[in-house]
């Protein structure tokens, strides 16, 4: 172990290495990259929930100015897929095809006309006809669940790839769960018990790049599709079924990307593109409008969660029951992992002996429930946290004294671990890292805790409280998901660093580098980063599941290892030595002794060159056996107009503990992004639907994300661990602060206004209705 | 094909002349003639990244018809040079960490050189006012609100940061 003090580059704010290029507005993006003549595609969408396509003629559409290319059920291969980009075998559904004859939700495939110019193929799609027969839809949990109810995947090729519970004919996707003790006994010996339902809305991730690609036959007649995109190598393998082409024909690049924070962790675009590209052998490209990323593209899944909860009145908490009905819409693909995370990140945070946890996720004809930052656990949270509120008030103890006593520490393990995995048993862990106790007092101070006074003490229109929630996440898919990297060496003693692992904007590129660097005692700038294009570079199962740092990372620090040994031995035979006799130092070999050094750029020229040729280059892999938590404790602080129920969000802090961080600054803007994410997300962001079943605020200004005036201060505080598992002792950071914002905000209106808030987002009008509803009481 | 027109305006300085379809946007008009750090995020006016400075206001180019540009003077990010030097605000927004996927960075850095041209040192309820127009999902806005008051400060200390 490396003590960070000792450490040169990683634990050090280096400039994002992208970042000049991204300023200057360099065509850097998929969509800077289409070629003039590229073919434009547009999709014609489904008007209805849920209705089988009785007859469909493209004959008329085919036949107008500029069409090159009309795709229907009618005329490309039927062949059942999961878009969702995971490991493989997926633990989910594959219930998805190309083009199909039925549709399950206002936004669902018809059918995709490709012609010169966009304004040609949106004529083309009003000439495209087609008889429905409406069938019944599925709007929500009890509708999708009751007997008789309609069935959304009829077809008889809907399938797991592996055994895990799937019940198409009663609309059930998947389902998970736990028991550990005895919940009915913990719930007896409880002082007090609790039963209360909560529920969180569909919300979309917003990156302002939405879905894009665009793909074109290179001179061989392989398939390049430049795509942004989360899952570069799972897409290749996911379009190469899906068009009945060998992988070997396809080659995924992903260039910069606008965003993604998992929406882009699904092949959405990708089957389209490719199937216009090789039918018409002209590149084709594919844009969603706004309005169709609302509405086709992925959601965070809604979720309805219901807390039961034993506690004594010493503040332990005998039992927690956590029963979850997921909503998945009207596709699969993340419908068990997202609700398994529901419970594997967020039950081991506390201790409790008995514990009841049943998920079920639910197909419905609404839009699709995809990855999002937090993954399941943002949804889980913001029961769990909100509860923990009302059973230390009920017994009369501080809510942060009572997390104090009762959060999961180093050395403990939990049950979840376990029992929890991706459609198998998790992997057993025990806690390493944990620095939670010093996230809640640094956090406790910044907001200034000791100043809270309960409900009573309020008066006036304008009252302000503060709230607290606690979190942990995950680093990583455990003995699932690999990551891999390749380094070679230049004349000039620089490096090229291949990765599969996937920048979207987060800064991995640079914090790879880092790692790089440090491990072979040189500089990030000596490294020319390229990454995710399945051609160039090694595997990496992509952006997901908060796994880039600590997987692909220590994948990248192996590598260097490996690369050093070579540097080593050639500097060694460069200054008569043995091996055990030098080290690396500032891009040199030196003598321990002090008698001579030689610098990379020697040692480059000399094995490239001059003497006992090789290419010094190594390519290592990394599964990991854990997925180290990251904790955090967030603070809000807000006024709640008692006459409105308006929310207004005055300070925000969140204590971070993800282990090292590799650069500082990039943990603070990854943590800075979810939580201002996370705070529209609980007072704003929800999708709204007509009677049809249709999105009806499909835009940035109905949909209303926050920008800068909205902005509260968000106060950011590192906390240092050091996770001996993790490369250069880190852990994850990207998701787990989006957990916070709901159940803090929550937590922080009822401290002000004394009235609890069970439903998201807390709206002017479901606060004021809370108020009212406590003023009964 | 649509009927094609003439236009011509000042872009970047220099004067151009352009054939434009009478529907197409600015936005558009831009990036078919390789201006394309000028992104398209929404084509509703609500995001920001296609932002241009227009006679010194930044407007969303997608909002604008291209012909409207017609004897205007337009300035997009590739404006503001390619030298080794950046610009003052692309600086302060890359030692700030504010800029992640960096899809917004194009248009926040045009809102607020047409702010600081305005008003080379605006305080902090202008600087809301005029960036609040540039959406970015990556930042939660903190890092960018920080280089635009330092961009301030440095010019109300005669350009030390």
């Amino acid at each position: 172990m490396k003590p960070v003090e000792k450490m040169k580059v990683v634990h050090q704010s280096v400039k994002k290495i992208d970042a000049p290029a991204l300023s200057r507005g360099k065509h850097l993006f998929t969509g800077d990259l289409t070629p003039p003549h590229a073919l434009h595609i547009k999709m014609l969408w489904s008007p209805h929930a849920h209705a089988r396509i009785k007859s469909i003629d493209v004959r008329a559409a085919e036949k107008m100015p500029g069409v090159k290319c009309v795709l229907y059920h009618g005329n490309v291969p039927r062949i059942i897929h999961c878009t969702a980009g995971q490991g493989y075998p997926e633990p989910s559904p594959y219930d998805t095809v190309m083009f199909d004859k039925k549709v399950r939700y206002v936004g669902d495939r018809v059918a995709a006309v490709a012609a010169e110019t966009p304004e040609q193929a949106l004529d083309a799609l009003d000439a495209i006809k087609v008889q429905y027969e409406v069938l019944e839809p599925v709007f929500d949990y009890d509708a999708a669940l009751r007997d008789g109810a309609p069935v959304i995947h009829d077809e008889p090729d809907a399938f797991v790839p592996i055994p895990v519970p799937y019940e198409p004919k009663k609309n059930i996707v998947a389902k998970v769960g736990m028991k550990a003790g005895d919940f009915e006994k913990g719930m007896r010996e409880a002082d007090f018990t609790f039963d209360q339902t909560f529920e969180t809305p569909y919300a979309q991730h917003c990156p302002i790049e939405g879905y894009i690609s665009w793909a074109q036959l290179d001179p061989h007649g392989r398939i390049v599709i430049t795509t942004s995109t989360q899952v570069p190598f799972h897409t290749r393998r996911i379009v190469a079924r899906t068009l009945d082409v060998p992988v070997q024909k396809i080659r995924v690049i992903k260039p910069r990307i606008g965003g993604g924070f998992g929406c882009k962790q699904e092949m959405l675009l990708e089957d389209v593109v490719a199937m216009v590209a090789l039918r018409t052998r002209r590149p084709a490209f594919w844009a969603l409008t706004r309005a169709e990323v609302f509405r086709s593209g992925r959601t965070r899944h809604p979720m309805r969660l219901r807390l039961r909860y034993g506690v004594k009145k010493n503040g332990d908490i005998s039992a927690i029951g956590l029963d979850i009905i997921n909503n998945t819409g009207a596709y699969g693909g993340h419908g068990l992992t997202v609700m398994s995370c529901s419970g594997s990140k967020v039950l081991p945070l506390y201790h409790v002996e008995n514990i009841h946890f049943d998920a079920k996720s639910i197909y419905t004809n609404l839009p699709v429930g995809g990855a999002y930052r937090g993954f399941g656990a943002t949804q889980a949270y913001f029961g769990v946290e909100s509860m923990v509120d009302v059973m230390a008030e009920k017994i009369g103890m501080d809510p942060l004294r009572f997390r104090k006593r009762n959060h999961i520490v180093s050395g403990e393990s939990h049950p979840a671990f376990e029992a929890l995995g991706e459609g198998k048993p998790g992997a057993p862990m025990t806690i390493g890292s944990c620095s939670l106790d010093e996230c809640i007092d640094k956090g406790a101070r910044e907001i200034g805790w000791d100043r809270r006074t309960p409900p009573s003490a309020k008066t006036g229109r304008f009252r302000r409280g503060i709230g607290m929630s606690i979190h942990m996440q995950g680093s990583s898919v455990p003995e699932i998901d690999m990551g891999a990297a390749s380094i070679k060496m230049n004349d000039d003693g620089s490096f090229n660093l291949h990765v599969g692992a996937t920048d979207l904007g987060t800064g991995s590129d640079t914090i790879l580098a880092q790692i790089a660097a440090e491990e072979l005692a040189t500089t990030a700038d000596k490294f020319i980063v390229y990454s995710s294009d399945t051609d160039m570079t090694p595997f990496d199962k992509g952006a997901y599941a908060s796994s880039t740092t600590y997987l692909s990372g220590e994948a990248v620090r192996k590598t260097a290892a490996k690369v050093k040994e070579q540097i080593l031995k050639v500097g060694a035979e460069m200054l008569h030595k043995n091996i055990d006799e030098v080290d690396v130092d500032d891009a040199h070999v030196v003598a321990r002794d002090g008698s001579g050094k030689v610098s990379y750029q020697d040692i480059a020229l000399r094995s490239l060159y001059e003497a006992n040729q090789f290419q010094i280059a190594a390519i290592e892999s990394h599964v990991t056996h854990k997925s180290p938590p990251p904790f955090t404790a967030h603070f809000a602080e807000v006024e709640v107009d008692m006459e409105t129920g308006k929310v207004r969000v005055l300070k925000y802090v969140a204590a971070v503990d993800c282990g090292t961080a590799i650069n500082p600054q990039l943990s603070e803007g990854q943590t800075e992004g979810a939580v201002l994410n996370g705070i529209s997300y609980a007072l704003t962001e929800e999708y709204r639907f007509d009677e049809s079943g249709k999105m009806t605020n499909p835009s940035f200004s109905a949909y209303n994300i926050f920008s800068l005036r909205d902005k509260p201060e968000i106060k950011t505080i590192l906390v240092p661990s050091y996770e001996e598992t993790g490369p250069f002792g880190a852990k994850s950071v990207s998701e787990i602060s989006i957990n916070g914002p709901m159940p803090s905000i929550a937590n922080a209106i009822y401290n002000a206004a004394g009235a609890r808030v069970y439903q998201a987002p807390f709206t002017q009008e479901r606060v004021w209705r809370a108020i009212q509803e406590s003023k009964k009481k | 094909m649509m009927k094609m027109k003439k236009i011509s305006f000042t872009l970047n300085g220099v004067e151009k002349e352009f054939e434009i379809d009478p529907n197409e946007r600015l936005l558009a008009l831009l990036r078919r003639n390789g201006y394309k750090g000028t992104k398209y995020g929404c084509l509703e006016g609500a995001c920001g990244a296609c932002t241009v400075i227009m006679d010194g206001k930044a407007v969303a180019s997608c909002l604008v018809f291209a012909f409207q540009a017609q004897g205007r003077s337009i300035v997009t990010i590739e404006g503001l040079g390619d030298g080794p030097e950046l610009h003052e605000i692309q600086q302060a927004l890359i030692d700030e960490g504010a800029v992640q996927c960096g899809y917004c960075t194009p248009g926040m850095v045009l809102s607020a050189k047409a702010m600081f041209d305005e008003n080379p040192t605006p305080d902090e309820e202008t600087i809301k006012v005029q960036m609040d127009g540039n959406l970015c999902r990556c930042t939660g806005y903190e890092k960018i609100w920080s280089a635009m008051k330092k961009v301030s400060a440095s010019h109300r200390n005669g350009g030390k940061r």
